[in-house]
C-alpha cells in the first residue's frame, strides 16, 4: 500500500506503524468518565467491513501521526490527514 | 454409510458405484431449536457435539458460502496445547485429547498426525520462559520436554545453529502436537452432524436477527426468516459483522493472516517447528510442500489477501532459520481473516440477549481449538453454563480485569 502523506507525498506503508481505529483520539476525560466509558473506549471496536478511519504513525519518516480513511475490504486509501488536524477539529489538543 | 477398509476394497471391486453424497442439501425448516451461524470448523463441530454428546435435536447450521470455505480451509493445520496461562492451557489440552480420538469418534480420516512440535530457543531468557511454560503444561496434564542444542541438532542438523544474531540454544518440545488434514476436519464434522439429523444449509447468509424483548426469536437470511429458540454464532473473522445485527460491538478487530506453501520437496522437516527470534512457523505436508506462515499484516482487513511486505518478512524469518531453503520456490500464498481479540484469547460466552451465544476471537489459533471449541460451545448452548475448561472465555473479561494475555501485549490486537 502507498500512503499519500499530506507533507511528504507518496510513502510505502512499510514506513508506518499501525495503531487502530481513529476513535482512539476521543479518549474520555479521566477525571469524569467512569469505568464503563473507558472500557468502551479502550476495548470495544466497531470493526467495520468497508470504510475505516484509522491511526498510522510514520515511524521511519517524520514521526507524524496520520488519520487514514481506508476501505478494509479493498485496502483502497481515500483520505490521509494529519492526526493533529483531525484532533483539533474534534476540539482536542487546543 | 460407515467408512472402513473393507468398504474401500468392496467399492474398488464393484467400480465405486456405491458411494453416496456425504451430506444432504436440505431446505430450511420454519423453526429450529438451535441455529448455528457459520459452517466452518467450529460451527460444524458445535452442531456435531450438540447432537452427539448433548442429545439435542432440531439443529441447523447456516453457512453464507460453502461448508469449510473459510479459515478451516486456510490455516496451516497445526495442533498443539503449549499454552502458559490457567485460562487457556486446560482448554487447549482438552482439545488435543479430542484430536487424539477424533477419527474413531466421527469415523472419518482426518489424517491426525502427532509428529511433534518444537519451539526453538535463542536466548537464556527465552529458555527460562519456555521452561516455565513447560512446567505449566505438565502441571495441567499435557506433555512437554526441554531439548538441548545437541538434541535439536540430532533431528535437524541443517538448521542455522550458529547464526550470529539468533543462535539456536535448544527447544521446548511437545511430542503430542502435530498436524491434521484441515479440510477433512470440516468434512468429518459435517458428515457426522448430518448423519445425526443436523440440517447443513449452505448459500444462506444471515442478514439480520429478530430480537423481541431482549430475546432472540430467529434470524433473517438470504433464504427467508428462520425461527430458533437459541442461536450460536461461530463466524470468526466476520464476528463483528454478524454480531452487529444484534446491535453489539465486540473487543475484536479483523486482520488478515497470510500462509504459504512451497513446491514439493523430499522429506526435510519431521514435525512442526517455530523460530523463536522472529515470527515463523513451518511444517512439511505429506505431499512435500513446506507449509509456513508468520505475522499478520497488522492493519484491519476483511480482504482475504495480504500484501508483499509481510511475505518478505516471513521469507526472511525462514532464511534466518533454514538457509537451505533459499532456492526453494514458493508455490502459493493466501490469506484468511482473523478475529484478533484485545488480549489474544477467544470468547465462548452468552450475550446480553437471551438465547444468543457467541464463539469467536480465535486470533490465529482457532484451528487447533476446533474440537474443544465445538464441544464447549455445545455445552454452553445445551446447558446454559460454560464447560469447566472454558469458564475464562467471557465477553466481559476486560471490564472485570480478567484478561488472558499470553503475550502480555495489552489492548493492541495486531501485536498478539
Amino acid at each position: 500500500m502507498i500512503i499519500h502523506h499530506p507533507i511528504l507525498g507518496p510513502r510505502d506503508a512499510q514506513e508506518f506503524v499501525y495503531l487502530g481505529d481513529a476513535s482512539l483520539i476521543d479518549r474520555p476525560d479521566g477525571m469524569t468518565a467512569g469505568v464503563e466509558a473507558f472500557h468502551e473506549y479502550l476495548y470495544q471496536r466497531t470493526n467495520p467491513a468497508g470504510e475505516h478511519q484509522e491511526l498510522w504513525y510514520h515511524e521511519q519518516g517524520d514521526r507524524s501521526w496520520l488519520v487514514i480513511t481506508r476501505n478494509t475490504v479493498t485496502h483502497e486509501i481515500t483520505k490521509v490527514e494529519l492526526a493533529r488536524d483531525v484532533a483539533r477539529s474534534r476540539g482536542r489538543s487546543q | 454409510m460407515r467408512y472402513s477398509g473393507f468398504r474401500v476394497i468392496a467399492e474398488a471391486l464393484t467400480g465405486h458405484k456405491g458411494w453416496k453424497p456425504v451430506w444432504r442439501d436440505p431446505t430450511p425448516q420454519a423453526e429450529y431449536d438451535y441455529i448455528i451461524i457459520g459452517g466452518g470448523g467450529h460451527g460444524l463441530a458445535t452442531a456435531y457435539y450438540l447432537a452427539k454428546e448433548f442429545g439435542q435435536a432440531r439443529i441447523a447450521v447456516l453457512e453464507k458460502g460453502y461448508l469449510g470455505g473459510g479459515n478451516v480451509g486456510r490455516n496451516t493445520t497445526i495442533i498443539r496445547s503449549n499454552y502458559l496461562l490457567d485460562g487457556n492451557e486446560p482448554f487447549y489440552e482438552f482439545s488435543l485429547k479430542l484430536w487424539e480420538g477424533l477419527e474413531q469418534d466421527f469415523n472419518y480420516n482426518a489424517m491426525v498426525s502427532q509428529r511433534g512440535i518444537i519451539n526453538l530457543i535463542h536466548t537464556d531468557a527465552q529458555r527460562d520462559a519456555f521452561t516455565r511454560r513447560a512446567n505449566a503444561m505438565i502441571l495441567h496434564g499435557a506433555d512437554a520436554e526441554m531439548l538441548s542444542r545437541e538434541q535439536v541438532r540430532a533431528v535437524y542438523p541443517w538448521l542455522n545453529f550458529d547464526n550470529a544474531r539468533f543462535p539456536i540454544k535448544g527447544a521446548i518440545a511437545q511430542r503430542r502436537g502435530g498436524t491434521v488434514r484441515h479440510d477433512a476436519v470440516a468434512w468429518g464434522y459435517a458428515r457426522g452432524a448430518d448423519m445425526r439429523g443436523v440440517d447443513l444449509i449452505q448459500n444462506c447468509e444471515v442478514t439480520g436477527m429478530r430480537i423481541e424483548n431482549g430475546r432472540i426469536r430467529g434470524v433473517e437470511t438470504s433464504r427467508g426468516f428462520i425461527g430458533a429458540k437459541k442461536v450460536g454464532v461461530a463466524v470468526a473473522g466476520s464476528s463483528s459483522k454478524v454480531m452487529a445485527h444484534a446491535g453489539m460491538r465486540l473487543p475484536i478487530e479483523s486482520h488478515v493472516l497470510q500462509a504459504f506453501v512451497s513446491e514439493g520437496l523430499k522429506p526435510l522437516i519431521d514435525g512442526v517447528m517455530t523460530f523463536g527470534a522472529g515470527h515463523f512457523y513451518v511444517s512439511q505436508s505429506d505431499k512435500g510442500g513446506l507449509v509456513f506462515g508468520g505475522d499478520i499484516d497488522g492493519y484491519n482487513s476483511y480482504a482475504q489477501r495480504g500484501n508483499l511486505p509481510v511475505i518478505e518478512d516471513v521469507a526472511e524469518g525462514g532464511m534466518a532459520l533454514m538457509p537451505a531453503i533459499g532456492r526453494v520456490r514458493l508455490l502459493r500464498t493466501w490469506g484468511g481473516i482473523m478475529d484478533m481479540s484485545m488480549d489474544g484469547s477467544p470468547f465462548i460466552d452468552k450475550t446480553p440477549i437471551e438465547g444468543l451465544y457467541f464463539n469467536g476471537g480465535w486470533c490465529y489459533g482457532g484451528f487447533k481449538a476446533t474440537p474443544a471449541s465445538g464441544w464447549c460451545f455445545a455445552h454452553l448452548l445445551a446447558k446454559d453454563e460454560p464447560h469447566p475448561t472454558a469458564t475464562a472465555y467471557r465477553l466481559d473479561r476486560f471490564l472485570k480485569g480478567r484478561m488472558i494475555d499470553e503475550k502480555g501485549q495489552g489492548a493492541q490486537p495486531n501485536l498478539h
